[in-house]
């Protein structure tokens, strides 16, 4: 473990020259890392894209922008919590037979938090964000979310907390306690240095967006929706987003608070979940965990979504039980309160109130398998063409159900008490993580990929990213479900039984199959990017998988104002409607439309936050007041602004509109 | 074009021009805020709840807690929010001066209330009873604290909001700020009544 | 009835076979305990599958049927509500969550970890004179310290135990929260510092089984593990009689040398104990002068210590040990003072010390937690495990 000295100076806190890492595998990323960053730095400075970039992006308030920025940050911390992800994989099959491996327990127990805090909060949360940003306005039939700017607050917010997280790579530390920091463990007794803050304050940075992006799609929802979309009449996407925002909006302040007070245990010396003098670390379980499992429906829900969206499109099919869709989403929404202590059994509850929750968490299964259900029977009597998507939802079909179940068996308590903490726990929530969230995202990214760029991706590659995935995926974890059954705990670095080293090895060849998945991923868009103005490529319809939601009314890429007259909805499937009802698109008659304003101050206020979480970090108190005050300065500087927006006027909706009747014609 | 298909175009696209008020959502995204501000409350009401009787061998409520004081203090923040609803009386009637008065009297309140909270929590301290010594402290300076913070930005707010209908009048985007920081106001006296209720009347019984 | 849930079970193993030919010990356990946990395993997972089964194989088969190119296959764009089959698959998994719940709810109060066992193995049922070997586990930064009160001794890193008695562990942890596991015998349960948990275990087959900690306590925790000895009562004696020889006393001052973290420790043995250790581990106050937490938790009740409760603090025993708290904008570290002279905590821990026995309750659906409804206002002791009773042996809801 580096040296590491708490002793401050005024300019500099507690953050000195010990705080660079010696190891050389951390010295190896930082110079790809320097060397990758420098070469972007020189593109963007050399083709002059700085001033489109912040004009056109950063502060760009249109929500299509701003989901799409989320998806890029997203796949950015993916190739970095994979990266860690391979490491543990390395290092648990090096370390047999008296072996240390290659990496010490400092570094090791880093790289497994990390990897955790790094896959939930900034990739499944800015992935799932960035689609309902993308999508949901869309299908509702809205120009914008309800509060733009907030949206564009929120999602710097999100990168503020993932840059937090990263500098921790190599300045310092990350926490070495696992993913939720569980006290006594991350108090200031046992983890004295600047790991636990890291991570506390990149949660809080990124938290502040989320739940505020919560509220605005929420509201939107609410308030957005197109004449005549009743609540009945949402897409099923908009339902289950709209259900996930809820739990947004009514958990993230739980996970804010618990910190707000590991903090204050951390920094002042109160008593909250302390050993001694009054504490209670079993507290801080029950609270992160009351946060924690309506996190893991935050994830799930608008996939769900996803996925029924994707099977009714591509069966041509009316989606089977949409209320009883609806009914299920909701009772999924309600019960995930109801279960957080499934993640404790084991801490000596009575067996009353282990088998109430292990009951609740049992009952959770039955709306899920409804919806199971309602997928199967959409394809049912359908048509269905195998696109990437609906091979995406096939495969998650499959692979969920077992995780679904192994999920149910740890609800057993008798059962957990001999699996819980064990690689079997591990391979259950990779099994519905991957499985569920992370193939919806790659179906939802094949599915709206046209809609956001107006060309669709390579399909081969596209094949080959899938089957890799797949394959890895089952390769991968299946192997620690035996682990598991043999007795197997998480986050051990080292093993003594050389019989487990064969499993280990079968997972670390899993892993490489998906990284194999991910190159091809990553090649799927180069290629695409490159073949984009193909006719096998190029989406001028705006409606290339004959789609049944408003969305696909509008051209690929929509423009900035989406729709240049309000859809009006008279049913589930409006645009199906539509396109049954033969009805012309109106090509004349535009009015000025009135749209938000893009500004710099949500990227102004996400910057002046992360300045003060890393200087509360390293305790360098005047620059955490300096830009704590500047937080404030600036908030209310902005609300002097009253010009917040503009109109497009009716000569450029025109111009717009002709353009794309003429693309049309081409098209057809 | 027939006029038949305009008709199916009109059903489907709302060919007419509509009048969107603007910040029509803004209540309601306000609302949602202050709901998610309230779980965070709750959250410190259960901490307190959990730790109210850790007194790790200190002093407890009836050691340190000056009810007559709380009451003062209480009487403070209920004066302020009712003087914040002669605020809004004053507004609906377009009087932006008695709107700007009732806003003084408002922050004086206010202000007082922040006052006394700190007068206490200073007294707390000077006795040796700081968040450090018992879970219990640490749960009440957290509750009250953070209520007493709530309230520190809303005079920060109103302050800023003062300025504004100086400078701009009571036009609609004021109007909507005024209404959010209304509720604002009387959520946090909400807020207070609980923390008198549960920590400091049930602390003394 | 017997015998079908034996099929049952064989039909269910089987499937497991080459799992437990790779010492799944999960599978294949050598306690009583383990091996019923295994069975409702079995048992749960078959459950599941009579609908995992049929929804995997009508996916396949719906995706292969109603491709696109499959003309053959019908074609309902409009057909979109049942409501037969709506009441189909709502039924289906909420009838077998109705069952699974049933087993969840008699599984888990059988095997609840604080039930004292009512039998050693599948046929035979326990005496009801049968007294468990009692162990005192207290977890450390990074080893296992295993008490044994009766016999007077102590290990680390290694546990012995005789096969076919039931063994009563009391768990506690010095430092940071931890899990005490023994995947051949019995399910894990959290120990805790401050608070104390049990869990009742048998072995049925004599060997070395391993011992872990399952849950994640710091960079020593990949080290810290024990090997257990099941052995007959007559190896269980001599192992006590070694380690009686073997010499070494493990008290207060010790125990404070031995609680400073250490990585990969190989097995110790003493042959003499303090009887009051484990009593102030769990009520953390083995550094002399530090107030008990039961002490603490008697004035509490009474409302605190006064005013005079910010005067009875001391700076900490040792501010430089690890979990000592330092924050950057707090107070130096301190610890409450003890009110009481050492001949009240020899009465006190004196007290403790009498053993309190749950009666045994055979009934096979009544665990701990199931007791006759008294009045709702009652107060309820149900949870009551965690933080020991300044009074034991009065109000212990077992």
């Amino acid at each position: 473990m580096a040296t590491f000295s708490n002793e401050t100076t005024f300019l500099f806190g507690r953050l000195n020259w010990d705080a660079v890492p010696k190891e050389p595998i951390v010295w190896a990323t930082f110079v790809a890392v320097a060397i990758g960053g420098a070469a972007l730095l020189a593109v963007l400075t050399k083709y002059r894209l700085w001033g489109w970039l912040w004009r056109e992006w950063f502060t760009s308030v249109d929500h299509k922008k701003i989901g799409i920025m989320y998806v890029v940050l997203a796949l950015i911390m993916f190739v970095r919590g994979f990266a860690d992800a391979v490491m543990m994989r390395l290092q648990q099959v090096w370390a047999f037979g008296g072996s240390e491996g290659y990496l010490n327990s400092h570094h090791y127990d880093q790289i497994f938090t990390a990897h955790g805090v790094i896959m939930i909060f900034f990739v499944a949360m800015p992935f799932i964000t960035g689609l309902m940003n993308y999508v949901v306005p869309l299908q509702i039939g809205a120009r914008d979310v309800s509060f733009p700017f907030l949206n564009n607050f929120s999602f710097w917010m999100t990168v503020g907390g993932a840059i937090i997280t990263m500098v921790s790579l190599f300045v310092g530390e990350y926490a070495q306690t696992g993913w939720l920091a569980f006290p006594p463990l991350s108090g200031i007794g046992y983890s004295p240095w600047v790991g636990v803050d890291y991570y506390i304050w990149g949660l809080q940075v990124a938290g502040v967006g989320t739940t505020l992006s919560g509220i605005n799609l929420l509201v939107t929802i609410l308030k957005m929706r197109a004449p005549g979309m009743t609540m009945m009449r949402m897409p099923i996407f908009t339902w289950t987003s709209f259900c996930a925002n809820i739990l947004i909006v009514a958990s993230f302040p739980v996970l804010t608070m618990t910190l707000i007070l590991l903090t204050l245990d951390r920094y002042v010396g109160t008593n909250f979940f302390t050993n001694d003098l009054g504490g209670n670390p079993m507290m801080y379980i029950n609270l992160i965990w009351i946060w924690g499992h309506p996190e893991v429906y935050i994830l799930i829900l608008p996939l769900f979504g996803v996925f029924s969206e994707v099977t009714s499109t591509f069966s041509g099919k009316r989606l089977f039980g949409y209320s009883s869709m609806v009914y299920a989403t909701v009772c999924i929404t309600v019960l995930s309160y109801l279960v957080w202590l499934h993640h404790f059994f084991t801490m000596g509850s009575g067996a009353s109130v282990n088998s109430f929750f292990g009951i609740t968490t049992m009952i959770i299964s039955i709306p899920t398998g409804a919806k199971l259900f309602n997928w199967l029977f959409t394809m049912y009597r359908g048509r269905i063409r195998y696109e990437l998507p609906m091979m995406w939802t096939v495969a998650f079909m499959l692979t969920f159900v077992v995780g679904g179940m192994t999920g149910v068996l740890l609800a057993v308590p008798p059962a957990d008490f001999v699996l819980h903490n064990s690689l079997f726990l591990i391979a259950h929530f990779h099994n519905v993580i991957i499985g569920g969230v992370l193939f919806g995202l790659f179906a939802a990214i094949n599915f709206w990929w046209p809609k956001a760029f107006g060309f669709k991706l390579d399909v081969f590659w596209g094949k080959v990213s899938f089957w890799f995935w797949v394959v890895g995926f089952w390769v991968a974890f299946m192997p620690l479900y035996v682990l598991g059954l043999m007795g197997v705990t998480r986050r051990l670095r080292v093993f003594d039984d050389p019989d487990l080293r064969i499993w280990f090895a079968i997972a670390a060849f899993g892993a490489v199959l998906i990284a194999c998945g991910i190159a091809a991923m990553f090649v799927q868009f180069g290629v695409s990017i490159l073949r984009r103005n193909r006719a096998d490529y190029r989406d001028v319809t705006g409606d290339p998988w004959d789609g049944r939601t408003l969305e696909w009314a509008t051209s690929s890429p929509p423009p900035d104002y989406n729709f240049a007259f309000n859809p009006i909805s008279h049913g589930l499937d409006s645009w199906w409607e539509m396109k049954q009802a033969g009805v012309p698109r109106p090509t004349a008659g535009f009015m000025d439309i009135h749209m938000p304003r893009g500004t710099g101050t949500g990227v102004i206020l996400a910057a002046l936050s992360t300045v003060c979480g890393l200087a509360l970090v390293w305790y360098i108190w005047w620059l955490a007041a300096l830009s704590f005050l500047g937080i404030i300065a600036v908030s209310i500087a902005h609300t002097f602004n009253y010009n917040r927006d503009y109109y497009i006027l009716v000569s450029e909706v025109q111009a717009t509109e002709d353009a794309r009747t003429r693309q049309l014609a081409q098209g057809a | 074009m027939s006029s038949t298909t305009t008709d199916t175009m009109g059903q489907y696209w709302e060919l007419e021009p509509h009048h969107h008020p603007e910040g029509a959502s803004t209540s309601l995204g306000f609302w949602v805020y202050l709901m998610s501000d309230c779980l965070m409350f709750a959250v410190l009401f259960a901490v307190f709840g959990v730790l109210g009787t850790s007194f790790a061998a200190g002093p407890g409520p009836k050691d340190l807690f000056d009810l007559e004081l709380v009451a003062v203090n209480t009487a403070m923040l209920l004066l302020s929010s009712i003087t914040f609803g002669f605020a809004m009386l004053a507004m609906a009637k377009g009087d932006k001066g008695g709107t700007l008065r009732w806003l003084a009297v408002t922050l004086f309140f206010g202000l007082c209330f922040l006052g006394i909270e700190l007068y206490e929590f200073a007294h707390l301290l000077h006795e040796g009873a700081g968040p450090q010594r018992s879970g219990f402290l640490s749960a009440f300076f957290t509750l009250v604290g953070t209520h007493g913070l709530h309230v520190t930005f809303g005079s920060i707010w109103l302050i800023t909001l003062m300025v504004q209908i100086m400078q701009k009048g009571l036009i609609p985007a004021n109007q909507r700020r005024m209404a959010c920081l209304s509720m604002f106001w009387h959520f946090l006296d909400v807020i207070w009544i609980g923390v008198f209720t549960f920590v400091y009347l049930l602390g003394m019984i | 009835m017997k015998r079908k849930d034996k099929i049952i079970r064989f039909a269910g193993l089987s499937l497991l076979i080459p799992l437990a030919a790779c010492k799944a010990e999960v599978l294949a356990p050598a306690g009583d305990v383990a091996a019923r946990q295994r069975d409702l395993l079995v048992m749960s997972t078959l459950l599941m599958l009579i609908i995992i089964v049929p929804v995997m194989a009508l996916t396949v088969w719906f995706a292969l049927k109603y491709r696109a190119k499959n003309r053959a296959a019908d074609y309902a764009p409009d057909w979109d509500h049942s409501t037969k089959l709506e009441f189909v698959i709502w039924a289906a998994p909420l009838l077998i969550i109705i069952s699974l719940g049933a087993l969840t709810w008699v599984g888990t109060h059988l095997l609840d970890p604080y039930r004292r066992l009512d039998r050693i193995s599948e046929d035979v049922p326990a005496a009801h004179d049968m007294q468990p070997l009692r162990v005192e586990v207290v977890a450390m930064d990074w080893k296992w310290l295993f008490i044994y009160p009766e016999q007077g001794i102590a290990t680390v890193n290694e546990l012995a135990v005789p096969v076919d008695r039931p063994v009563e562990f009391t768990l506690t942890s010095t430092s940071v929260m931890n899990a005490f596991y023994i995947p051949a015998m019995a399910g894990m349960i959290y120990a805790m510092p401050g608070m104390q948990t049990k869990l009742h275990g048998v072995f049925n087959n004599p060997g070395e089984y391993k011992g872990i900690a399952s849950h994640y306590s710091g960079h020593g925790f990949s080290g810290m593990h024990f090997k257990t000895f099941a052995t007959d009562e007559a190896g269980f004696d001599a192992f006590i009689e070694k380690t009686r020889a073997g010499g070494g006393t493990l008290d207060r001052a010790r125990y404070l040398q031995l609680e400073a973290p250490s990585e990969n420790v190989p097995p110790m043995q003493f042959a003499k104990v303090d009887p009051t250790l484990f009593q102030r581990v769990v009520n953390m106050c083995v550094a002399e002068g530090k107030m008990c937490m039961a002490e603490m938790m008697a004035i509490d009740r009474q409302g605190g210590a006064g005013l005079a409760g910010t005067m009875n603090t001391a700076p900490s025993h040792d501010a430089q040990a690890r979990g000592s708290r330092a924050p950057v904008l707090g107070w130096s570290p301190f610890q409450v003072a003890s009110y009481c002279t050492p001949e009240d905590s020899a009465l006190m821990f004196g007290r403790t010390a009498q053993v309190v026995q749950a009666p045994m309750d055979l009934t096979p659906l009544r665990g701990r937690a199931l007791t006759p409804p008294r009045s709702a206002l009652a107060p309820s002791h149900d949870n009551d495990v965690t933080q020991l009773d300044p009074a034991p042996g009065q109000a212990r809801n077992f």
